[in-house]
């Protein structure tokens, strides 16, 4: 605190809100600040294979964020991301580290194909909702199960998680070409077309289906569960120290369960959008890795359930973009799984400047005259 | 050709269970290295892919298998140093770490290996221990790649060191305490960085035994969650290095039980079959965990047991 303090100081009548304005832009500017580095590095990777970096956010800008088709293109695929990183950030806000939504995304899927199946006849909307909340049961089973096992028996949750993936890729992969196989899907083994009625349209003005209007209000609602209610305020000091909540008396078994499972339900509601929207039947294309960019998102978001809108938005618009990229810059498709990696790292070590940078202390800002 | 009937179930999980399980004692191996000095390294299975890649890619070019896994062996050693240095910056967490790693480790591996999904590599050799039968089973089933001897060396090299060894020593006592290692006058990032790092080098291995021998071929699927399912073994095996080997070696056998079921016309069922080692590796960790008691000879210092 010396002449770099005072010369910062400017004579104002009062800076609380400058200290404020301080001590909040960190959580933006030091995710904000990873991503940029992400991206650099991400740029002199492609230098030095001698290609130019300048062209390859051109085609992102083009195929993702360019023209009125390639912003449906970005948001159809943003549908399934932000329910997807719900997964990953509403057990996070636990301290759970789940990783394995892709799990629920495909059984949700599942659910939802194999129900259409077996209620057909029922009035569009009914069927539809039926569908999403078989969906939602099979995600939040699924990933609920997970949470049950960190509690009762201690079973490490990331691990577990990513084993449970497998398992449901495995069972996915069963019940799409056995029990559930429509006979008449010779190449690519699915259950039975969706009836015209239980497929989902699309949204007024814009042409993306109702899954991003979902996705978005369950982020709204999760902010809000997390941030103004006391199940919310509860988790958060689960999250912060297991015991000390336990001595307060929270229920933290309730809360892990509850909360993994609900991130659960979202994942598999993605996995229903996929079927219903998309794809109009369950098969292998479920598992297309929407829970592994998830992960990302949710941890560049800091796992805040609005931060995850725009963030969902940006990587959705990068993938809508890996096609072009292929043919015009002749890359592999895995190119854009390079530059999340490296923008994974970045956002890592960015926790290493927490509370380390001046700019950010609220004491920097105070009056010292 | 002997028709031996129903024999070929068990004899192929026998002779599966060797060829399946030499990444996983690599792996595992190097995690339980890497863990007893107090890191958890979860970003092995991008390791291990990058390890196939790169081993495919060398072994190619030189026209020699054990180049590839030398090259493997290399860029799975900066791939564990790159996580150990990481590691040691405050407030940076190994398992979101190890997460990250395993996604860019793929990322970079199917980025790189696109011009090698065709082309063909030289094979790792084999020790034909089935020489003096005449039945063409049990000699596949005894034919037994170098890799796996030298995993078995290995594994009781490094129990040894851990026993009785100062090296070992040094790990067990900064993975246990890391107070205790500092009055000791040790440097805890070092010893970290350089376990974290052989512990990825073994993963790299682990890696080019996949693209050079079994299944032999460089392709995006390659490895279905080894390098995952190693990681929980070591908690399995209680961070003992011939443990194990023994895990590793069960782990095989349900590998091979889809394939071995498969080769004598059992075809139902047969997705769930593959997902027999995950299955085993939960039901051993929700049998072997515990939230009441600390995990007997846990390392202290381990995220994942605190």
């Amino acid at each position: 605190m010396s002449t770099e303090t005072t010369g910062l100081v400017l004579a104002a009548p009062s800076r609380a809100w400058v200290e404020t304005v301080a001590r909040r832009s960190e959580g933006v500017a030091l995710p904000l600040g990873a991503l940029l580095i992400g991206f650099l590095a991400f740029s002199v990777f492609l230098a030095v294979l001698g290609k130019s970096p300048v062209a390859f956010f051109g085609y992102v800008y083009q195929a993702g964020f360019g023209t009125e088709f390639s912003w449906s293109n970005t948001l159809s695929r943003a549908a399934p991301l932000l329910l997807a990183a719900l997964c990953v950030a509403l057990p996070a806000r636990l301290g759970l580290v789940v990783i394995g939504g892709e799990g629920a995304i495909v059984l949700g899927g599942v659910a939802a194909g194999a129900l259409a199946m077996s209620l057909p006849g029922l009035p569009g909307p009914i069927g539809i909702l039926m569908m999403g909340l078989g969906a939602m049961i099979a995600g939040g089973a699924w990933i609920g199960a997970i949470g049950a096992m960190r509690y009762y028996r201690g079973v490490n949750e990331t691990i577990s998680s990513l084993l449970m993936a497998y398992i449901a890729i495995a069972l996915m992969n069963h019940l799409v070409e056995g029990p559930f196989r429509d006979p008449a899907s010779l190449n690519k083994p699915s259950t039975a077309p969706l009836p015209d009625a239980y497929r989902i349209g699309e949204l007024p003005f814009i042409d993306v289906h109702w899954g991003l209007a979902a996705g978005i209000l369950a982020c709204v609602l999760c902010w809000v569960l997390i941030e103004r209610t006391t199940w919310g305020f509860a988790a958060r000091i689960v999250g912060g120290n297991v015991r000390a909540a336990e001595v307060q008396g929270l229920p933290t078994g309730v809360l892990m369960v509850g909360f993994t499972a609900l991130g659960g339900a979202c994942a598999g509601l993605a996995g229903m959008f996929e079927v219903a929207a998309i794809h109009g039947s369950a098969n292998a294309s479920l598992a297309a890795g929407y829970g592994y960019t998830a992960i990302l998102i949710a941890f560049l978001a800091r796992h805040n359930a609005l931060a995850v809108i725009p963030v969902a938005v940006l990587f959705a618009g990068l993938e809508a973009s890996s096609g072009l990229i292929q043919r015009r810059m002749e890359l592999p498709d895995a190119t854009i799984a390079v530059l999340e990696g490296l923008v994974f790292v970045a956002i890592l070590l960015s926790e290493t400047l927490t509370g380390r940078m001046r700019l950010f202390q609220p004491e920097l800002w105070r009056r010292t005259s | 050709m002997t028709d031996i009937g129903l024999w070929g179930v068990p004899l192929a999980i026998l002779g599966g269970a060797i060829r399946v399980s030499t990444p996983f004692i690599f792996v595992s191996i190097g995690e339980a290295l890497t863990e007893r000095s107090g890191r958890i390294n979860l970003g092995l299975e991008g390791t291990l892919v990058f390890g196939a890649m790169s081993g495919y890619a060398v072994a190619f070019h030189s026209d020699s298998a054990w180049l590839g896994v030398l090259a493997a062996a290399f860029f799975g050693l900066l791939f564990g140093l790159f996580h150990g240095f990481v590691c040691k910056l405050p407030k940076v967490n190994d398992i979101a770490i190890g997460i990250a790693l395993m996604l860019l480790g793929t990322g970079l591996a199917f980025f790189f290996g696109k011009p090698y999904v065709q082309p063909v590599a030289p094979d790792l050799p084999s020790i034909p221990f089935g020489f003096w039968s005449d039945i063409p089973q049990v000699e596949a089933a005894l034919r037994i790649n170098v890799l796996f001897i030298l995993g078995i060396v290995l594994a009781v090299a490094m129990a040894f060191m851990f026993r009785a060894t100062r090296i070992g020593l040094i790990v067990r006592v900064v993975g246990d305490s890391a107070d205790a290692a500092r009055a000791m006058g040790i440097n805890i990032d070092l010893v970290r960085l350089l376990s974290t790092g052989v512990g990825g080098a073994l993963a790299g291995v682990a890696g080019a035994y996949l693209s050079l021998y079994y299944p032999g071929s460089w392709n995006e699927g390659i490895s279905s969650g080894q390098g995952l399912m190693a990681v929980a073994l070591v908690i399995f095996a209680r961070w003992n290095p011939v443990n194990c080997f023994w895990a590793a070696l069960l782990f095989g056998g349900a590998g091979a039980l889809g394939p071995a079921l498969q080769s004598v016309g059992v075809t139902q069922g047969y997705y769930l079959f593959y997902a027999a080692p995950y299955v085993l590796t939960l039901g051993l960790l929700i049998a072997t965990s515990s939230t009441r008691r600390a995990m007997s000879s846990a390392p202290g210092e381990l995220s994942i047991t605190k």
